[in-house]
């Protein structure tokens, strides 16, 4: 455990018996409900409840956005789904490697481990893991950073719907993954910004003391 | 360019308050150091940016963000693609593409697009401006400034104008097979739009502008 700490123990906004502002970095007293410099709600570092039903939410639409097609293209008559996976498949047929490449990870290898990471994060914390280094909370970061560009593949169904419109050839519509699909990446975001990262340095304090 | 470890214990007084900083990540407490424009003080635990004073940074800001209201509103109404199939050219805009679920089975989609890619970005950029103009042309904040930058700091995960410019590119390669397809000028503007945002963001730290806002709106 000796690598576990790079610092001496850290004096803490909690010890010292003030609340940081997360928006503003601004010291507030402990009894503070709002942010005396930019007005934000003060958050008393919370359990995990919220971060673990935003999560399961977001597994629970994320079955339908796999199973269900995410865009319906009807040609000369005939009807074709699509569904994720089966986007990314089609351009890697059509030898666009690159650009496959980039909706299989937006679209299925980030929210993956997005799950992944934000439930291991969870139950570290729950069950007080020590700390090795920062690794930690640099997942954290990593989750907050990344999980939004997963909301690509919605806008390419919303950018191909508008154009084929009024194409008679073709018409493409949206189909029930391109909602369940949005949905998940914003409960998964949600999950993310609902877990405090002062819960996961919080492992490393009561190991110090 | 750390600050020393805080020795702030005994922490009294609203005044003395002020002269704390608190890591946003880590909850790390410090006391407010001197860093030299152009330097940057980073958490000592976590390594969050936690001072990066740059000179004339209010005014860069500004600029900044006005110059990305300018290309978000060239973006809205020009065509950022255009695509010919059978001798007959169609053009979309940004307002087309996220109007367009309004038509089918998903209005809460069209609504969820439309504030990603054009209301929220918008919005956020209005806030900057109007919170961060006056003090860059050296006069005191304007009424709830602190509101304002709050709030556009709140919406920041949700502004994706960035994200939208790839999507347009991987929607292009997905028609490519079906019809002959440009991009418009809006596609430019828009992603111009990212790399000035890009530079927004790695310009000056959020708690700097923070504490500059505070000073200057007190006195
Ligand atoms: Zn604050
Ligand atoms: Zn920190």
């Amino acid at each position: 455990m000796a690598h576990a700490r790079t610092t001496q123990p850290v004096l803490t906004a909690q010890k010292a018996g003030l609340l940081g502002c997360r928006i503003c970095g601004r010291a507030n007293l402990g009894t503070a409900q709002t942010c005396s410099r930019c007005g934000a709600a003060l958050s008393r570092p919370a359990g995990l409840q919220p971060v673990l039903a935003w999560l399961l939410a977001g597994l629970i639409v994320y079955i339908p956005a796999n199973t269900y097609p995410m865009l319906r293209t009807s040609m000369l008559g005939e009807e074709t789904d699509s569904t994720i996976l089966g986007g990314a498949i089609d351009l890697a047929h059509h030898g666009s490697w690159g650009v496959a490449g980039i909706v299989f990870v937006a679209s299925i290898l980030i929210p993956i481990a997005k799950f992944i990471t934000i439930g291991y994060l969870a139950v570290a914390v729950h069950r007080g893991w020590p700390m090795q280094g920062r690794t930690r909370f640099h997942l954290y970061e990593i989750v907050e950073f990344i999980g939004r560009w997963s909301m690509i593949d919605v806008f390419v169904v919303a950018i191909l719907v508008a154009l084929v419109q009024f194409n008679l050839a073709a018409t493409i519509a949206p189909g029930i993954a391109a909602v369940s699909f949005a949905l998940s990446v914003i409960f998964t975001m949600l999950a993310a910004q609902a877990f405090d990262p002062r819960l996961i340095w919080q492992s490393a304090d009561t190991d110090t003391e | 360019m750390t600050d020393r470890q805080n020795e702030a214990g005994g922490t009294d007084g609203a005044g003395a308050l002020s002269e704390l900083i608190v890591c946003p990540s880590c909850d790390a407490l410090y006391k407010v150091a001197s860093v030299p424009n152009g330097g940057r003080a980073r958490c000592a635990r976590c390594g969050h940016s936690l001072m990066a004073p740059r000179e004339n940074a209010m005014a860069r800001i500004v600029m900044l963000a006005a110059t990305s209201l300018v290309l978000m509103t060239a973006a809205l109404f020009f065509p950022f693609i255009e695509i010919t199939a059978g001798g007959i050219t169609r053009r979309t805009s940004v307002l087309d593409a996220a109007l367009t679920f309004s038509q089918s089975l998903s209005l809460p989609l069209a609504l969820a697009v439309a504030a990603f890619i054009i209301v929220l970005p918008v919005l956020r950029l209005v806030a900057i401006v109007y919170a961060l103009a006056p003090m860059s042309l050296g006069w005191y904040a304007p009424p709830h400034a602190r509101t304002a930058l709050r709030l556009a700091e709140e919406m920041k995960p949700w502004a994706m104008a960035e994200i939208f410019v790839i999507g347009v590119a991987v929607a292009l390669v997905k028609i490519a097979g079906l019809a002959h397809v440009g991009l418009g000028a809006a596609f430019w503007a828009l992603a111009l739009l990212v790399l000035v945002n890009i530079l927004n963001d790695n310009f000056m730290c959020r708690l700097t502008l923070w504490r500059t806002l505070e000073q200057r709106s007190r006195s």
